[in-house]
């Protein structure tokens, strides 16, 4: 009955991302005007924020999550209790597909340094901080290996999913302002500033469609989560019997 | 609140104690903080003209990696003779037990650090002993403590616990290496206050969330 | 504080009590009471859950499910004041290898922000009989010798409910009447005590309670009184056979 639900909704997911997806991709490579500076590499683009911004968007959820679940398992009423397993499953759902994704943003985005600058990376702010949140959420993943038990697991990387969010604008700025101080480093993308309209729209069309895709992931990843504990519940029952 | 105060004391005091007889900690960030200057020393190479560009970058190296070290052992010391749960035992709360480990972390990382400047002094030409540049030190440290203190109780209770400290602590503290490492390139050189300001407005603003949130998380990391 | 005007009728109040990791119960709906001036002796095999179960109720744990109420206090909502009321001796000594015993013992004195400290420290000293090593590191002490800080420590802050956690390994029979010497000397009345172990006979000669936990649940509750021995032996043997 709840399967059922979920398999359909995610299916309607699923058909949609792809349709969307073929769409954007069609969008990027045939109809988007070449943009005159860069030339046909900027197409990146197109895929490399979009990417970047379902990865901070999958951290949001991360610290969400956190503290959802931080304040559920504090409670002392059985539902709130109940609730505090979901809480963790999204976190931990989110985190596993925001690396995912700021791994796809952080090699876009060294596939694009290259032939516009010539040099793999640069440290550019936004890409210097990803990398950090990278290394952060990397570290999550890692303390959910290597905890004892489940509460642990969720307890710890709570703390560090809440710690790890808070840091990103103090670790944005920091950059920001070391690179004031080293101007010989090389400079980084340019802001977006005046995009041409189509450009834009295929931005957006793109981010929509990343976003989308993103959902269903999530979606799929909790599910597949909580079938995973169910199984081991009755297996445990089925050990100690 | 004078308990809270006094438990805080009692708890530094028993570091204390525990590191006047063992000089464990202080040995462990001294002596790997001293191979560490001299091993990137080795390795860069500066002459006397890139040395004060290199040299404070070289410093918080040292002072970061030999942190860890002495961050690490400081649990490491409390779970293996089953004292944490002596201290789970007491009427205590989160907070106090907290502050009682960070600052006491953060006394014996401040005397390894500045038992280790004249050394850096002596290697690098510079005279770190003006007050600008040890305020840098202290606010620095403040948040290596801090965050440390936190990451090092989750960090001894995890499996493989040598090198799940560094890898949660050396990301959420970049923004206070970046800060300490400028604001003391432009202490040392004697820089204008004007400069260096907003750096350590970024360490302290740092250090407070760092150290009001890990006291108030420190009772979900302590029970199980 | 006397033991009579506690709130509730009971020193410790166990309901439907459970605890899981990961997949395993560890404690499976478990109902026990205590009254107060009891000692209760429960045996168990290894992996029943006795740690467990004195693990949850000092406060270190936290239950999955179930009430758990002691010295009247709620063990969800006050457990700082439960850790007040209560001394926990299990088979880590809980003291720091590089201080003296004395040291240790004002250290925990001030965490349970004992009154009189020292004065307390050499009373304490005198009851356990280690008054004459006070000084000494305590990683150079025999492990019986540190067993008896450690009960020491436990009985420092005179708690009225007392838990031990196979507190008879590791001592002979002179150091057992020590401990039984040190629970029972309190200003407060009898203590309560709630003792789990896998020794039978010795368990047996210091309560007056007795229960057998199995498979994280009490399956047989009696006086000592009412029975002998080898009785006990035998239902145990079946009880715990079963499984």
């Amino acid at each position: 009955m709840n399967n059922v639900k979920t398999g359909k909704s995610s299916l309607f997911l699923l058909l949609l991302a792809g349709a969307m997806m073929l769409g954007t991709l069609y969008l990027i490579f045939m109809w988007v005007p070449t943009e005159k500076n860069l030339g046909i590499s900027q197409r990146i683009f197109y895929i490399h924020v979009p990417v970047a911004w379902v990865g901070f968007l999958a951290f949001f959820f991360v610290l969400t999550g956190s503290i959802g679940y931080l304040f559920a398992v504090k409670s002392s009423n059985n539902q709130a209790l109940m609730s505090a397993k979901s809480w963790d499953r999204f976190a931990y759902s989110a985190a596993e597909i925001g690396v995912l994704f700021m791994t796809l943003m952080l090699i876009s985005g060294i596939l694009w340094a290259k032939p516009v600058w010539g040099v793999w990376w640069t440290w550019d702010p936004r890409l210097s901080t990803s990398l950090i949140l990278w290394l952060t959420y990397v570290a999550y993943l890692m303390l959910r290996a290597y905890s004892y038990n489940e509460d642990q697991s969720a307890r710890y990387s709570a703390i560090l999913g809440i710690a790890g969010f808070i840091n990103v604008p103090i670790v944005y700025l920091s950059i920001v302002w070391w690179r004031t101080v080293h101007p010989q480093v090389l400079v980084g993308p340019a802001a977006s500033g005046s995009l041409d309209p189509s450009m834009r729209m295929v931005l957006l069309a793109a981010t929509a469609t990343f976003t989308v895709l993103f959902i269903y992931l999530l979606v799929e990843r909790m599910s597949l989560q909580k079938s995973e504990e169910q199984m081991e519940m009755i297996q445990g029952l089925g050990r100690t019997e | 609140m004078v308990s809270f105060w006094h438990t805080i004391l009692a708890l530094v005091w028993k570091d204390v104690l525990l590191e006047i007889r063992t000089k464990d900690i202080m040995i462990s960030i001294l002596s790997f903080a001293i191979l560490s200057l001299l091993i990137l020393n080795f390795a860069l190479k500066p002459s006397p003209k890139t040395a004060s560009v290199i040299a404070p970058g070289i410093l918080w190296v040292a002072f970061t990696f030999a942190g860890v070290l002495g961050l690490a052992r400081t649990f490491a010391l409390e779970k293996d003779q089953g004292n944490l749960v002596g201290l789970m035992l007491a009427p205590v709360s989160g907070e106090a037990l907290y502050l009682g480990k960070m600052l006491a972390n953060l006394m014996f990382m401040l005397i390894a650090e500045l038992a280790l400047l004249p050394i850096f002094a002596v290697l690098f030409n510079m005279s770190p002993f003006q007050p600008a540049f040890l305020l840098v030190v202290f606010v620095a440290t403040v948040g290596f403590a801090a965050v440390g203190t936190l990451f090092s109780a989750i960090g001894v209770n995890t499996r493989s616990r040598d090198i799940m400290l560094p890898v949660l602590f050396l990301p959420l503290v970049v923004p206070v290496i970046i800060s300490a490492v400028v604001a003391s390139s432009i202490a040392l050189d004697r820089g204008p206050w004007v400069d260096m300001v907003k750096w350590i407005q970024l360490m302290l603003v740092f250090d407070i969330l760092a150290v009001v949130l890990s006291a108030l998380a420190f009772d979900q990391v302590l029970r199980e | 504080m006397n033991t009579e005007d506690r709130g509730g009728s009971y020193a410790i109040s166990i309901r439907a009590l459970s605890k899981t990791f990961g997949s395993e119960m560890a404690i499976r709906k478990l109902d026990l009471t205590v009254s107060w001036g009891d000692f209760l002796v429960i045996f168990g095999p290894n992996g029943a859950g006795k740690t467990t179960l004195i693990k949850i109720l000092s406060t270190i744990t936290s239950p999955t499910n179930g009430e758990v109420s002691i010295a009247g206090f709620d063990l969800k909502s006050d457990s700082s004041l439960i850790r007040r009321n209560i001394g926990v001796v299990s088979h880590q000594s809980q003291l720091y290898q590089d201080l003296s015993a004395i040291e240790n013992l004002r250290f925990h004195g001030k965490m349970f922000s004992v009154p009189g400290l020292e004065n307390r420290i050499m009373e304490v000293a005198d009851i356990v009989g280690i008054k004459s090593i006070l000084d000494h590191k305590t990683s150079v002490l025999s492990h019986g010798m540190q067993k008896r800080v450690s009960i020491a420590r436990a009985i420092l802050h005179d708690p009225p409910i007392m838990l031990l956690d196979e507190p008879e390994t590791s001592l002979d029979q002179e150091a057992l009447s020590v401990l039984k010497n040190a629970i029972n000397q309190s200003e407060r009345g009898q203590r309560t005590v709630l003792m789990v172990t896998h020794s039978l006979e010795r368990g047996w000669a210091l309560g007056d309670r007795i229960a057998i936990l199995a498979r994280g649940n009490i399956v047989y509750e009696n006086n000592t009184a009412s029975l002998d021995q080898s009785t006990v032996i035998e239902i145990y043997n079946d009880l715990v056979g079963r499984s």
